[in-house]
């Protein structure tokens, strides 16, 4: 657990770059900060390991007062992880993993193995253990980043927009990653970002800073979106706020059973037939035809997204981006169980707004 | 060139192997001394970033100074000897070592200091672990720049009754002996080329393949 409390810091150019912060952050939990540029997000963060002591307040990690701690001590127990991933260019994948468990005095081959677990942990060859940090792209080098954080198993880890110098489709996939490691590792994790998106999307709990160092509110995701606390943060989160809450709204909506067809079959057709494989997966659409018709692969019109059971945006995406303006409902192994109505979609949406979950 | 190939002056206690061995020796404890002074001095101004005016203005006024001046006062102050000759060789490796140094330490990218301290190193740590390893090949250039000065001006030494490859240019001078002039002015670029081989295979072997103008692996 990390408490902010009554945390002001002000730069020696008389800069307020965060003002009386009051916030806690519950162990095991991903909170992450967001907010515009130069609102204060770094600076909170690093007051937590001490890379900037605070101008007055106090920050208690665990219940310890972090200024009580020196800083080399403090930081060997708070992992760390930057945007430019930081990893020292001279020392390979696998040392620069080894890092803070040498710096803490293991013997050098139980770091090393230790090293070489984590960089399976996060995803990456053990043969990357070998390379330099310049021959990884971008994404790699974060994943070393979020190893190096992880090697001597801090109970909590700082995160300064680790991912947004990647690509987006990179970004989602690291993103992911982290979710699918926190549910594994259960650390008391803050993040930073500018990217609202990013913050709904990781968050159990969102800070939303505005300019000047201030808390604009404090609170989970869905309540950010249904509930925002005032304009800053309305405007904050952005015009398609609605379309968002959807995402934290488990769908409950009719799957309609829909005739499947296979390539080499002959169909007659007056309505959209779905094309599946041998087991079930769908390979696509075919227009309604006049006629009878042979299905062949040059006629199948690609699919929109499917949709998982999840949630509802994922509901109406799937069947706003089907050209037949049915959402394909896919189980486990991907095949298909049925199709869902855009028009269903809204209904449940109207029904959870009369139950008072939608902002209206 | 006949008399570089004449035996007879491979031998004997002014021959040609004597006078490399002076030079060398001029040159390597030059570097050395020179080393232990300007290394510690720039790395230090380049870590804290505090007196880089220090550096720029000591590293201009040394270059300044006429080594041939600096050598002719401290003989008259000290007197003729080995004094003299490293004074005025220290003074003139001390600036390149020490701009090449503190150039290193600066070009240090400022996420991987911010890097360093981050995960819990000390500052001696960040300075030897992170910075001097990564500044090393800016501080290999100071250095092959300061031997290359050292080897041709450790010629002067002879100008005041020391040895060296200079004793062949003085001497030759003095008798008119231009082609033993001419030979020790050949061995003098010979060492100088050898010494900067010494550096080159130092600078292979210290500098790790991960660091950019290492020569190899980098390709950020
Ligand atoms: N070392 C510093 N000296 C003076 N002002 C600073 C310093 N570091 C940050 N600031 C200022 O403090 C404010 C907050 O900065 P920062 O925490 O980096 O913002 P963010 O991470 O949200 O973009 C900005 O106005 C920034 O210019
Ligand atoms: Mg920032």
């Amino acid at each position: 657990m990390i408490e902010f409390r009554a945390v002001t810091k002000r730069f020696e150019d008389g800069t307020i770059a965060v003002d009386e912060l009051d916030l806690t952050v519950e162990a095991g939990t991903i909170t992450v900060f967001v907010g515009p540029s130069g609102c204060g997000k770094t600076t909170s963060l690093r007051m937590v390991n001490r890379m900037i002591d605070p101008t007055s307040g106090t920050i208690l990690v665990d219940g310890k007062d972090v200024l009580s701690v020196d800083p080399p001590t403090l930081r060997r127990g708070i992992g760390y992880v930057i945007q430019q991933a930081g990893l020292f260019p001279h020392r390979t994948v696998l040392d620069n993993v080894a890092t803070v468990p040498l710096l803490s005095g293991w013997d050098r081959r139980r770091a090393r193995t230790r090293a070489a677990e984590l960089l399976e942990t996060v995803g990456l060859p053990a043969e990357f253990g070998k390379r330099y940090p310049a021959q990884l792209s971008g994404g790699q080098q974060q994943r070393v980043g979020v190893a190096r954080a992880l090697a001597a198993d801090p109970p909590v880890l700082l995160m300064d927009e680790p991912f947004s110098a990647v690509d987006p489709i990179v970004r989602e996939g690291l993103q992911d990653e982290l979710l699918r490691l926190q549910a594994e590792i259960g650390k008391t994790i803050v993040f930073v970002t500018h990217d609202i998106d990013e913050a709904l999307k990781l968050g159990d709990k969102v800070a939303v800073m505005r300019t000047g160092g201030h808390l604009a509110q404090y609170a989970k995701p869905a309540e950010l979106l249904s509930a925002p606390a005032n304009d800053f943060v309305a405007n904050f989160v952005g015009k398609d706020r609605g379309y968002r809450t959807l995402t934290f709204l488990s769908a409950d909506v009719p799957v309609h059973e829909i005739d499947a067809v296979k390539v080499g079959d002959t169909v007659t057709s007056n309505s959209w037939k779905l094309v599946v494989d041998d087991t079930r997966r769908p390979l696509g659409w075919l227009s309604p035809v006049d006629g009878s018709v042979e299905v062949t692969a040059d006629r199948l019109i690609a699919g929109g997204s499917l949709y998982d059971g999840g949630t509802l945006r994922s509901a109406l995406d799937a069947a706003l981006s089907s050209p037949s303006a049915l959402g394909v409902t896919v189980d486990a192994e991907g095949a298909v169980v049925g199709v869902v109505h855009a028009d269903d979609v809204l209904k449940a949406l109207a029904a959870a707004r009369a139950a008072g979950e939608v902002p209206s | 060139m006949g008399w570089l190939f004449d035996p007879a002056h491979w031998s004997g206690s002014t021959g040609i192997p004597v006078r490399i061995v002076e030079h060398f020796t001029y040159t390597w404890l030059t570097l050395l001394i020179a080393a232990v002074i300007a290394v510690p001095l720039g790395a230090f101004v380049g870590h804290t970033g505090r007196g880089g005016f220090l550096i720029v203005g000591l590293t201009n006024g040394l270059r300044a100074l006429p080594t041939l001046a600096v050598l002719i006062i401290v003989v008259l102050w000290a007197g003729i000897g080995d004094v003299p000759v490293y004074t005025a060789l220290v003074l003139l490796a001390v600036p390149p070592i020490m701009a090449g140094t503190y150039a290193g330490i600066r070009a240090v990218e400022p996420s991987i200091v911010d890097a360093a301290r981050g995960v819990g190193m000390h500052e001696g740590g960040v300075l030897l672990q992170v910075e001097l390893p990564n500044a090393l090949p800016l501080v290999f250039g100071g250095f092959r720049g300061a031997a290359l000065q050292v080897v041709s001006t450790a010629t002067i030494a002879a100008y005041v009754g020391a040895g060296g490859l200079g004793r062949f240019v003085f001497d030759g001078l003095a008798f008119q002996e231009y082609d033993q002039m001419l030979g020790g002015a050949v061995l003098v670029a010979v060492l100088a080329v050898l010494v900067d081989l010494v550096f080159v295979g130092l600078q292979k072997l210290t500098v790790s393949p991960g660091v950019v103008g290492a020569g190899s692996g980098g390709n950020r």
